[in-house]
């Protein structure tokens, strides 16, 4: 009842412990969670060098000033970083989300998960010298790309398609206003 | 029957033709979304957030709670033909409405499904209208204080109910509210974690958050595991109930709801629990436990019933206490506040006409929903053959268009796809994504609140305790903080009882 996606009928606690007897090159495979606690202690001295840097007025009234919360969150993370490096050490571990279209036996595809982030960086670089309609539609395409879907014929069509219904949907009908860049400028 | 004059008004406000067609595409797109896999309604709703620049309040909500009721009727479908829950709140469909269909009677458990829902979602927001305006008249004194208790509720609940581990909630939690802090401070106007970029001064824009975590996160998590070979869905037929049927279900359609409203109107996820206790209490009183495991049509009625209740139960926390008690009420907060509105007590006397149409399109909602997926459920179940490429790609378009909208910054791309890989990680190693998407939304208000709390009592801590409300309130919180204390002191104390309760395990187990 405790994670959401898994079927039902699976028996085991998602909390169950995995502890198993491996060579020492997959220690830190295995403990890879540790590096969620650097990240969550990195981020707790970040904010508290932030807050602690900060110059404040005097003028505030009352005792909690812009101060105090962060201070409270920069704590919080450094306590939760150990906490968490213990239960890491302990044996917990993070269950990993599963889903309708996830296959965790399967190693995760880091090209995939790179090639989207870089369609995805390439849009922002993009969308402002050539506009929405032809930056959406290279994002659809290149996703679609990265994704698998090979149809020469079909993927730009629909990229197309789409890129421009949503300019005029959003741009024309809601006001949302929107780049159309140097393709609006020629229609 | 002040209540009854002002859901009259509402119908007059939701049944005028923009309105109409605004909870006409909500559902349209909330069943669609429901069958689709990979997408929830939380993602939905935010992936919609933009259109809350271009459109007014009223329209905008009731496309959202059309959004979230259709979910609730569309998830079903998927878990019965393809025994892939659409939504976590569909899984328990899939337990007896899979069997069902692989043994011919797919028609029948789509049917009971339907109406489950129906009835449910009319049950829960006839509650919801009896109910929401006393709870807001009873609350409508609260002040500063209160506000900060209920914010703190929600914190604590969202990170020790939900979830498997309390530790990776608090983390995901304390990420919120640190992306929170990013900006100047409300009060004093001081740079926070800005590291003296003008970008960064405005703070970072809740939707960006939202679409990051809940569509970037989701469709690069899918795409790093993306499952080649898809099941097939098993055709069936339009849905439709004889005598018998009928006189299986009616109970189990009545009963759901007693179970799903207040589930989820408190904070303790939604409609994941009260779909699983309805499916434990229709087995235990069916006359048909043999059937239960094979396809007992009163496994699929009264949990369904009880799912589409609980969205009626979120929506009476939402609405009069502004308390987020699931991720798609969490983002509804967070249109609220890009529209300025504090959702609370006081919203049923500022924005009467904006409570009542979304009350009265719920109604609507629930017959358009009715006639749609009755007849139509076929039809809905080709949308399963979408190409997955397609289908995430639409979703990184789509979540593109969100920020970019927000304020025509490239930039904004830049921070959703960092916030998109956070959330990546965060469903890597388990971290829970809502507590952060609360704790961005609320923690800036709780902050505020809390200022304003101690400033009225002059620094004094007892300002914020001293009103009936939060101390209630701060009870609820501890007794939720202890409950897993209290729960082992429970079972040690009973252990004369002990062979009852393995039996009550091993129905839970079953």
């Amino acid at each position: 009842m405790t994670t959401t996606t898994e079927t039902p009928e699976s028996p085991e606690s998602p909390e169950s412990p995995e502890v198993q007897p491996e060579p020492r090159r997959s220690w830190l495979k295995e403990h890879s969670e540790l590096g969620v606690c650097a990240l969550l202690l990195a981020l707790g001295v970040l904010v508290l060098t932030d807050a602690l840097t900060m110059d404040v007025d005097i003028t505030q009234r009352g005792p909690i000033g812009p101060k105090t919360v962060p201070l409270v969150v920069g704590v919080g993370l450094l306590v939760i970083a150990a906490l968490l490096a213990v239960d890491v050490l302990r044996g917990g571990h993070g269950e990993a989300e599963g889903g309708e279209d996830v296959d965790l036996s399967e190693p995760a595809d880091w090209r995939t998960v790179l090639l989207l982030a870089g369609v995805f960086l390439a849009t922002a670089v993009l969308i402002d010298p050539l506009g929405f309609p032809i930056a959406g539609a290279l994002l659809f395409w290149g996703a679609a790309f990265a994704l698998g879907s090979r149809r020469v014929d079909r993927d730009p069509l629909i990229a197309a398609v789409l890129s421009l219904l949503t300019y005029v949907v959003f741009n024309n009908l809601l006001g949302v206003p929107l780049p159309g860049g140097p393709l609006m400028g020629v229609l | 029957m002040d209540a009854l004059n002002s859901l009259m008004d509402g119908f007059g406000t939701a049944l005028s033709p923009i309105n109409l067609l605004w909870a006409a595409i909500g559902v349209l797109l909330g069943t669609a979304i429901g069958v689709l896999p990979g997408i929830g309604p939380a993602m939905a709703v935010a992936l919609l957030l933009p259109v809350t620049y271009g459109l007014e309040p009223t329209g905008a909500f009731i496309m959202f709670a059309g959004i979230y009721y259709g979910a609730m009727f569309g998830g079903s479908t998927t878990s019965i033909l393809l025994n892939t829950p659409g939504e976590s709140a569909a899984v328990v469909a899939a337990m007896e409405g899979n069997p069902m269909a692989k043994a011919g009677r797919g028609a029948q458990a789509l049917a009971a499904a339907a109406i489950g829902h129906f009835a449910g979602g009319m049950v829960g927001t006839i509650l919801l209208v009896a109910l929401a305006p006393k709870i807001a008249e009873l609350a409508v004194d609260i002040g500063a204080p209160d506000y900060f208790a209920i914010m703190v509720l929600a914190f604590i609940a969202v990170t020790s109910v939900l979830g498997s581990s309390r530790v990776r909630g608090l983390a995901s939690l304390l990420i919120g509210l640190t992306i929170g802090l990013i900006g100047l401070d409300q009060m004093t106007g001081q740079q926070r974690l800005t590291f003296g970029t003008l970008e960064l001064a405005d703070g970072v824009d809740v939707v960006i958050v939202a679409v990051g975590l809940f569509a970037i996160g989701e469709a690069l998590w899918v795409a790093a595991h993306l499952r080649r070979t898809s099941g097939e869905a098993i055709p069936v037929g339009r849905p439709w109930l004889d005598k018998g049927d009928v006189k299986r279900s009616w109970k189990s359609w009545l009963r759901g709801p007693v179970i799903g409203f207040p589930f989820g109107a408190i904070p303790a996820g939604g409609a994941e629990i009260p779909t699983f206790l309805s499916y434990v209490t229709e087995k235990r009183l069916s006359k048909h436990k043999d059937e239960f495991g094979k396809g007992a049509i009163e496994g699929v009625a009264g949990p369904e019933s009880a799912a589409s209740a609980s969205a009626a139960g979120t929506l009476v926390s939402m609405l009069t206490l502004g308390l987020p008690t699931t991720a798609v009420a969490a983002v509804m907060l967070a249109a609220f506040q890009q529209y300025g509105i504090q959702p609370g007590p006081l919203l049923f006397e500022r924005e009467p006409e904006l409570v009542w149409g979304l009350i009265a399109s719920l109604f609507v909602g629930m017959v358009l929903l009715l006639a749609l997926n009755l007849p139509l459920a076929p039809l809905w179940a080709k949308l399963l053959r979408i190409p997955r490429p397609y289908l995430y790609a639409g979703i990184l378009f789509f979540a593109a268009v969100g920020a970019y909208a927000v304020g025509g910054e490239a930039l904004d791309l830049v921070i959703l796809l960092v916030i998109g890989l956070i959330g990546f990680g965060m469903r890597r190693y388990g971290l829970p994504v809502l507590p952060a998407v609360i704790g961005v939304i609320l923690g800036p208000a709780a902050e505020q609140q809390l200022r304003r709390a101690l400033q009225i009592s002059d620094g004094s801590f007892t300002g914020l305790v001293n009103t009936p409300f939060s101390v209630t309130v701060y009870a609820v919180v501890v007794l939720l903080l202890a409950w897993p204390l209290i729960n082992k002191l429970i079972k040690r104390g009973s252990s004369d009882r002990e062979d009852q309760d393995q039996d009550q395990d091993r129905t839970v187990d079953a």
